[in-house]
């Protein structure tokens, strides 16, 4: 076992897939010399060559546009947009191409691309670099979307999704790059697409969350352990597909339901939650569902008050915690 | 201790500003804190009185521990709050189950009118125990019944009403096929309530039973004289039905341990009398309630009664005209019985009947002679009440329909 952050983690998923898998290459915007802003793919180019670790110009659709037809022709492209925040002009290659290429040719064709993308606030990033972008891409079939928030589920669902033969999105979110520290198992493990994991095992509600406030989430718990309320935290892991079974697993037994995730509050995944919770286990529920999540405004503010009044602290989510505990 | 730089985890009191007893007003500079980085004032989240200094000039305490208590002035509450980081909420407290009425939960009605609401998970749990939810309290914000405490009851060992084997075999029974010329009628919605109600009160509640003979001649006779000037006076006719309402409500103000309910680990006597009026109409039995009954003259309840009574045949009553009776008055004498052995209306502790008036030999003062006499039955709620008191009761209500006169 070795202890490392999420950035290290990253690293060595493409690190050692790029050893394993010739067709498996990296393009997107300084990613070669400079070796990514955050130093993810430092000596990559050294070592694999330019024609495995490709800079592009500053033009998003085509970072996809290319890496989707490498895909289809037999490539592993791993297509890295710089911040999720410059995601949108790729848009349409990932969710009118890459999405639909195996739909499209009933099986002919599969499109095995990696859209990897640091997202989330928490370094003043403030306008362009702080954005979550899950809810604008969740909604569409044929898309995995992973959100892994520990050192082991980021290399392990790295693996999982270069290995995969469908277009996945891999959102990084950056503020958990070198702050989260973990174990993570030596040599070749995989973890499944799909599957939540119980964070913290617990009685009293259940926390649905995902990226940072996965960790947050747990800080709020184990502060509510002193006083006498048992929290469940269930990390998603994976926004597509979502693991139900774990979150109405977790519901039926705690009957109280507290999802959190950054992303503003609005047409979030937590939406989604509630309507399969609502759905499905309506008459297992104690209390109404509730959510905390970042404001319905555009965007979070580069001072620090106005991040912080975006993002939710541990505190804000505790103070949910108990209240929902106390219903 | 507010936290005072991003790394800081601790910081140490270097000197109140304000001493225990002190007045403090919101923002006012409280302490000076130093941090291996900074030195700084501290200003009070709150306005209110200092009233205990938790760490000394000098100490040094971990971040978010509290360093004071200050009585805040703003509210009512009676506890000291603690000093907080300003940046955190105050973790609101939970009220007291007691001081939320269980008075009003346990005898109210379940319908969301009266402001009780009950989770999909309460009453799922609910139906699977077979409680009364309403005699339960909770220990959820502002006393809300929690799912937790309906299977705390039923893990205490709480009211749990399991229909006897006999009564599981019956149904089977009657599915058994129907042969040549038997009718099967299909059971309406209000059967099925009536029927749920009737095995409720059956199987939870100890059945106790007593009657009188009350000698209504001089009644009669007062009815007699008086009938035509009240039909007159008050557009309705003078039954007998109102009268012994009259009595009831009488013997209840003296007996008020009759008017009341049973809630568990305490018995719940009721202020008001509500008194509930079994009424027939085609399809069953409804029982719409007079509301302070005992407020109401003779008329004024005559009145009241007739009104219900149409409304029920025009099925026209609402669930506010039948919710929360607190006994119950069922005149069976009127299709002749003579005695009849009711079934309580949880969750009340008593039902009277009025049964029919016969005329019988009668004794009177060593001599026989012919007398007007009605049956008074009372079922009653054996946790609630004893013999005795039920008993004294009838005896009331039996004096009070014997004190009219022709004369009176």
């Amino acid at each position: 076992m070795a202890v490392k952050t999420v950035l290290e983690s990253v690293r060595d998923a493409m690190h050692s897939e790029m050893v394993r898998d010739p067709r498996v290459f990296i393009m997107g915007e300084d990613v070669g010399p400079r070796g990514n802003v955050f130093l993810i793919t430092k000596g990559f180019l050294e070592e694999f060559g330019r024609e495995r670790v490709i800079d592009t110009p500053l033009a998003e659709a085509s970072i996809v546009g290319v890496a989707v037809g490498a895909a289809i022709a037999g490539m592993r492209p791993i297509a890295e947009i710089q911040f999720a925040d410059f995601i949108y002009p790729a848009y349409n290659q990932i969710v009118g191409e890459a999405a639909k290429i195996r739909y499209r040719s009933a099986g002919g064709n599969t499109c095995p691309l990696v859209i990897r993308t640091p997202y989330g606030g928490g370094v003043r990033g403030a306008l362009s670099h702080s954005v979550s972008v899950e809810a604008l891409f969740y909604h569409v079939p044929g898309l995995k979307i992973c959100a892994p928030s520990t050192p082991v589920d980021a290399q392990g669902l790295l693996v999982s999704a270069i290995r995969d033969e469908d277009p996945v999105l891999f959102l990084e979110h950056k503020r958990t790059y070198r702050l989260i520290k973990g174990e993570v198992p030596e040599g070749d493990f995989s973890v499944p697409i799909g599957k939540a994991d119980v964070a913290r095992v617990g009685t009293d509600l259940s926390v649905i969350t995902y990226g940072l406030m996965r960790h947050y989430a747990v800080e709020a718990a184990e502060k509510l352990a002193t006083e006498g309320v048992n929290a469940e935290v269930i990390d998603l892991r994976s926004i597509r597909p979502m693991d139900r079974q774990t979150i109405l697993d977790s519901v039926t037994k705690t009957r109280r339901a507290l999802i959190v995730h950054e992303d503003q509050k609005f047409g979030g995944i937590g939406a989604e939650v509630s309507a399969i919770i609502a759905e499905e286990a309506l008459f297992e529920l104690d209390a109404p569902i509730r959510r905390v999540c970042g404001p319905d405004v555009p965007s979070m503010g580069y001072a620090k008050e106005y991040e912080e009044a975006f993002m939710p602290s541990s505190e804000r989510i505790g103070a949910a915690m108990r209240e929902l505990a106390a219903y | 201790m507010p936290q005072l730089g991003e790394t800081v985890t601790e910081g140490t009191v270097g000197r109140w500003l304000k001493k225990v007893g002190d007045t403090v007003a919101k923002y006012e500079p409280l302490l000076e804190v130093e941090t291996d980085k900074v030195a700084s004032e501290i200003p009070s989240p709150f306005a209110g009185t200092l009233t205990k200094i938790v760490a000394e000039e000098g100490t040094t305490v971990p971040v978010g521990s509290a360093v004071c208590e200050i009585s805040e002035t703003v509210t009512d509450a009676s506890a000291p709050r603690q000093e907080q980081p300003a940046t955190t909420s105050m973790p609101p407290t939970p009220s007291a189950p007691e001081r939320v009425a269980p008075v009003d939960r346990s005898t109210a009605a379940t319908t969301a009118a009266d402001g009780v609401r009950y989770s999909p998970a309460v009453r799922k749990l609910a139906r699977e125990h077979r409680l009364d939810l309403r005699n339960l309290s909770g220990t959820g914000r502002g006393g809300r019944l929690t799912a937790k405490d309906v299977l705390q009851h039923v893990g205490s060992g709480g009211q749990v009403a399991t229909a006897p084997p006999a009564q599981q075999r019956q149904p089977a029974a009657a599915v058994a096929a129907p042969e040549d010329g038997d009718t099967s009628m299909r059971v309406t919605q209000m059967r099925k309530t009536i029927a749920e109600h009737m095995v409720l009160s059956k199987t939870t509640i100890p059945h106790a039973w007593s009657l009188v003979e009350a000698d209504v001649t001089g009644l009669v006779r007062w009815r007699e004289r008086e009938k035509e000037a009240f039909k007159a006076r008050e557009g309705v006719n003078l039954t007998f039905l109102p009268i012994v309402v009259v009595c009831v409500c009488g013997a209840l103000r003296e007996f008020p341990t009759v008017n009341a309910t049973w809630a568990g680990d305490r018995i719940i006597v009721r202020k008001h009398i509500n008194v509930g009026i079994a009424v027939d109409i085609e399809e069953g039995l409804v029982v719409p309630v007079v509301r302070d009954a005992d407020q109401l003259s003779l008329s004024g309840l005559a009145r009241k009664i007739v009104d219900l009574v149409e409304k029920a045949r025009a099925r026209k009553l609402t669930m506010e005209d039948m919710s929360d009776g607190t006994i119950t008055v069922d005149n069976t004498g009127a299709l002749g019985s003579i005695a009849s052995y009711p079934i309580i209306s949880p969750p009340q502790a008593a039902i009277i009947t009025m049964e029919a008036i016969v005329k019988r030999p009668w004794v009177i003062n060593d001599a026989i002679a012919i007398r007007s006499i009605m049956n008074v039955c009372l079922s009653l709620d054996h946790r609630v009440l004893d013999g005795s008191v039920a008993s004294r009761f009838l005896q009331s209500v039996k004096q009070r329909l014997e004190t009219y006169s022709a004369q009176s």
